[in-house]
């Protein structure tokens, strides 16, 4: 895993660490791959948000970015007629539960999905699904954060984040349509011996865990 | 759903007992909460909160399990069960009706228990008589082509013969 590799991105000749993950390896180099769920610290990936896919020369199908290592001479292409469908059948059922209130949203103008929406030239409307509410009520029992978790994407940073450097208060429940981001018994904020560092609000990319202003 | 004092000693004390056979490692986990929910027929929040210890994990993870699982349950069964079925045949003539009555005539939730104990309600995925659908099982007795009027039906007897039972009770 050590010594350098060239690797193509879009036609670009990079030079990035053998194994680096091709979503890092683009980024770096000023090419931007949709993505909500990695952590560059990180190195065992969840590949949850399903937005990072690329294409890569010789293999079957889209691949995503965030878990496939470049390997020398590696020819990636961020956009093809595969990748597209699929970031874009992904964004939309991401936005299909995600409450839209960019007005009200402590997250307007530095969220991921409108950063995802504008590089794509999707729409943060669901499109042809439907929208599903689930209207949970808003946690703003603690100190510094709140907590709505009708904007949840379910990426999992804050979790990971409250594990590596917070109370580990933070985990996901329930299952399907239900799944969520919660404390121990589904406590509120204020009462889950949460220690209020708020480093799940600087991982979340959207606005669902937002400090309080 | 309140616990007593004493159902909490319990929980704690048969968490420990079943826990203390399994060595830290988190495979352990799945099969200790099954082994605990045996015993005590629940997975309340003691025995979660003993076996995050147990395995050296946030008690929130050993939530994420138990609400991942239908198999788990989080509140003491009833003294009846009511299980709605949810299987395919059952969904299609309308099992969300007979669970939503249920839920009024109850005033619980699926997935919980009345205050009383009397009644606990739960979903399950088809009981294999799928040509009487929807179907409903109280304890094991199987009522099949149930409607709201039904529902509100076996209710109203079960708590007539409570009654009965109360008065006939000799003094």
């Amino acid at each position: 895993m050590s010594g350098k590799v060239r690797i193509t991105i879009d036609g670009k000749a990079i030079e990035t660490a053998a194994g680096e993950k091709i979503l890092w390896a683009a980024l770096d180099n000023g090419i931007y791959i949709p993505h909500l769920c990695s952590i560059r610290e990180n190195h065992s990936p969840f590949a949850s948000c399903r937005l990072c896919f690329v294409e890569i020369e010789g293999y079957p199908g889209p691949v995503t970015a965030c878990t496939e290592g470049a390997a020398e001479g590696m020819a990636v292409r961020t956009r093809s007629e595969r990748v597209d469908r699929l970031v874009r059948t992904g964004f939309e059922m991401i936005m299909s539960n995600h409450r839209t209130e960019c007005g009200v949203c402590p997250k307007n103008r530095s969220c991921a999905l409108q950063k995802i929406a504008k590089e794509r030239g999707l729409r943060l409307k669901p499109g042809r699904l439907e929208k599903l509410d689930r209207n949970l009520p808003v946690d703003d029992t603690a100190e510094s954060i709140i907590y709505d978790p009708n904007k949840c994407v379910l990426c999992g940073r804050c979790v990971w984040t409250c594990k590596k450097t917070g109370s580990g208060t933070l985990g996901f429940a329930k299952r399907g349509f239900d799944r969520m981001v919660t404390t121990f018994l589904e406590a509120p904020l204020g009462e889950s011996g949460c220690s209020g560092c708020s480093a799940c609000a600087e991982a979340c990319p959207v606005g669902a865990l937002a400090l309080k202003r | 759903m309140q616990l007593t004092e004493e159902e909490r000693k319990e929980a704690v004390e048969k968490s420990r007992e079943i826990l203390a056979r399994y060595d830290g490692s988190r495979g352990g986990l799945i099969p200790a909460l099954q082994q605990i929910q045996d015993v005590l027929g629940y997975v309340p929040a003691e025995a979660m909160r003993e076996a995050a210890g147990h395995f050296g994990m946030p008690a929130v993870d050993v939530y994420g399990v138990v609400t991942f699982y239908n198999q788990f349950r989080l509140t003491p069964p009833g003294r009846h069960q009511v299980k709605v079925c949810m299987g395919t045949a059952c969904h299609m003539k309308g099992g969300n009706i007979i669970m939503e009555s249920w839920e009024r005539v109850l005033k619980v939730k699926v997935g919980e228990t009345t205050p009383d104990r009397e009644f606990s309600l739960e979903r399950v995925a088809c009981v294999g008589c799928c040509t009487m659908a929807p179907v409903a099982l109280v304890n094991e007795t199987v009522h099949g082509k149930m409607t709201p009027t039904k529902v509100d039906g076996l209710y109203f007897s079960h708590q007539l013969a409570n009654q009965q039972k109360k008065e006939g009770m000799p003094e």
